[in-house]
């Protein structure tokens, strides 16, 4: 019951206790309008992490950012991000000079390692930021740049 | 109804890599088609992995996600033969669960 | 004594912006490599080995008795031989040109209408998630198209010389960028097509799944796209030029592994 507690956002807390009661079948239901939009719209890191409700970040060699140093497109950049500092609770994979900083967040259960991968848009060469929000809260993250080509034609 | 997703999981140990690559626009809302007007955002806002039943993994996904997402974790204490599923639901609602059993 | 410390810094100047273009390409090819696995295109396989197998068009029938060249319902290892001679039809086919063939004879759907459907559209589309898995079909083997009959020889003569007829408001032949080694436009090396350009290159890595645009390009689109940046009409889906320019990248292509559906910029 506490991990499934952990995963549900603050304004999704009534939907909360009723999924640790077993009256809602999954979680993406529980959370219905749980999708955060304040956090998508926010164009730093900064806005981001406040939405969510984070605290300050700081840079950590526990965490760490993979993903190519030059992308042949910005439509799809493979990034994975990964702590190995225990109780991570989220996992944010974010661009900086995207048009709106946060691309992805991952809510980690105990069940899974804290390391994940996607692939992003990148609008631009652009630092990208991996960060690891902490059950105490904590927040840390790593950062690579991550240089965008426009590939030309043919290929 | 959306096409199936392609999910992969293999057990190496106590950890299973599962992959999943999913059919999807992402369309980001941001550009405008041949006659000039914007084209709609319809992107996957969350999606949920389960382990046989038991949720192990949500995440919320902005229009940056790439079209035809793809996504990597790994879930502890899964065996072959286990089942793990993954469901996505976009902002239009729709939405898609696939499973796949552990190899 | 000055002359030779300018020349060294001449020397070290080029050298430093040599090893940066080399890195570069060795960005792009780690970069490549990070997105194979997971390839999109796998999403296509799985939608054209379904379409094979479904009850489809006005006979109610499946492609499963299609013959592409190795029998009815030989589907691996086709892939490699195409295009080649089909005797029920009297015509070398390329792969898509056969499955049009196959999906009007065994299904009863109109091979004219699918041949005008944009790429990417209705019956076009169904097309081109075929082609990706049957190519995956024959994943890693090597090209090696049949050319015992004179139909097939004379697709290999008319491809020769539709790759070198330039033409069209810029004067473009495919020759014009695929006729030598070491060429590229920006960051795209352009593989010379007279002959075989290797492992999993030009012939050999379409159909491929494009992340720029998030499509899945198929041989025929590659050539229509091709046609298109030389400021010259496509020739038409399944036509004979289209055909006989498969032909020749294929038989150049003879023992290259076939690494399709690859995924592309």
């Amino acid at each position: 019951m506490q991990t499934r507690r952990d995963l549900l956002s603050h304004s999704a807390r009534v939907a909360g206790l009723l999924a640790a009661a077993g009256l809602l079948p999954s979680l993406a239901l529980a959370q219905g309008g749980g999708w955060n939009k304040a956090a998508f719209d926010a164009k730093t890191l900064a806005e981001a992490l406040k939405a969510l409700g984070a605290g300050a970040p700081a840079e950590s060699k526990d965490v760490t950012i993979t993903g190519p140093d030059i992308a042949e497109n910005g439509a799809v950049v493979p990034i994975g991000a990964a702590t190995t500092a225990p109780g991570a609770r989220r996992l944010l994979v974010l661009v900086e000079k995207n048009p709106s900083a946060l691309a992805a967040m991952f809510e980690l259960s105990d069940a899974v390692e804290a390391s994940v991968s996607t692939r992003v848009k990148m609008g631009q060469s652009s630092n990208v930021y991996a960060v690891a929000v902490m059950g105490d809260g904590k927040v840390l993250y790593a950062q690579k740049e991550v240089k965008v080509t426009l590939g030309g034609c043919g290929g | 109804m959306a096409d199936p997703m392609r999910i992969r999981a293999q057990a190496a140990g106590d950890k299973t890599t599962v992959r999943v690559l999913m059919s999807h626009e992402m369309e980001t809302g941001q550009r405008k088609d041949a006659a000039g007007k914007t084209i709609p955002a319809w992107f996957i806002q969350e999606v949920t992995a389960q382990h046989n039943g038991k949720t192990v993994l949500t995440a919320q996904w902005g229009p940056a996600v790439s079209k035809n997402p793809f996504m990597q974790f790994v879930v502890r204490g899964a065996k072959a033969g286990d089942k793990i599923s993954v469901t996505w639901v976009d902002n239009r609602g729709e939405k898609r669960t696939d499973e796949a059993t552990v190899a | 004594m000055k002359r030779i410390l300018l020349a060294g810094a001449l020397l070290a100047m080029a050298t430093g912006a040599m090893a940066q273009a080399r890195s570069a390409a060795e960005g792009i090819a780690e970069y490549r490599k990070m997105l194979e696995d997971g390839n999109p295109a796998e999403l296509y396989e799985a939608k054209g080995e379904a379409l094979w197998k479904q009850k489809r068009g006005p006979k109610n029938a499946s492609l499963e008795q299609c013959d592409l060249g190795k029998g009815a319902g030989v589907v691996k290892g086709v892939f490699v031989e195409l295009p080649r001679w089909f005797g029920d039809t009297k015509k070398v086919e390329d792969l898509e040109s056969r499955l049009v063939s196959c999906m009007a004879m065994l299904q009863g759907l109109d091979a004219a209408e699918i041949a005008k459907t944009p790429f990417g559209r209705g019956e076009q589309a169904n097309v081109t998630a075929l082609a990706t898995w049957i190519a995956s079909e024959s994943r890693g083997m090597r090209f090696n198209l049949p050319q015992s009959h004179p139909k097939e020889r004379l697709s290999y003569e008319l491809g020769k010389r539709a790759f070198f007829y330039r033409g069209g408001s810029h004067d473009f032949a495919c020759a014009s960028c695929h006729a030598e080694d070491g060429k590229r436009i920006r960051l795209q090396e352009l593989p010379n097509l007279t002959r075989n350009p290797g492992d999993g290159i030009g012939f050999a890595a379409w159909p491929a799944y494009r992340v720029s645009n998030g499509q899945m390009w198929s041989m025929q689109l590659r050539l229509n796209d091709c046609f298109r940046q030389q400021r010259f009409p496509y020739p038409g889906f399944g036509s004979d030029a289209t055909i006989a320019l498969g032909t020749y990248m294929g038989v150049n292509a003879k023992g290259a592994a076939s690494i399709a559906p690859a995924i592309k910029r």
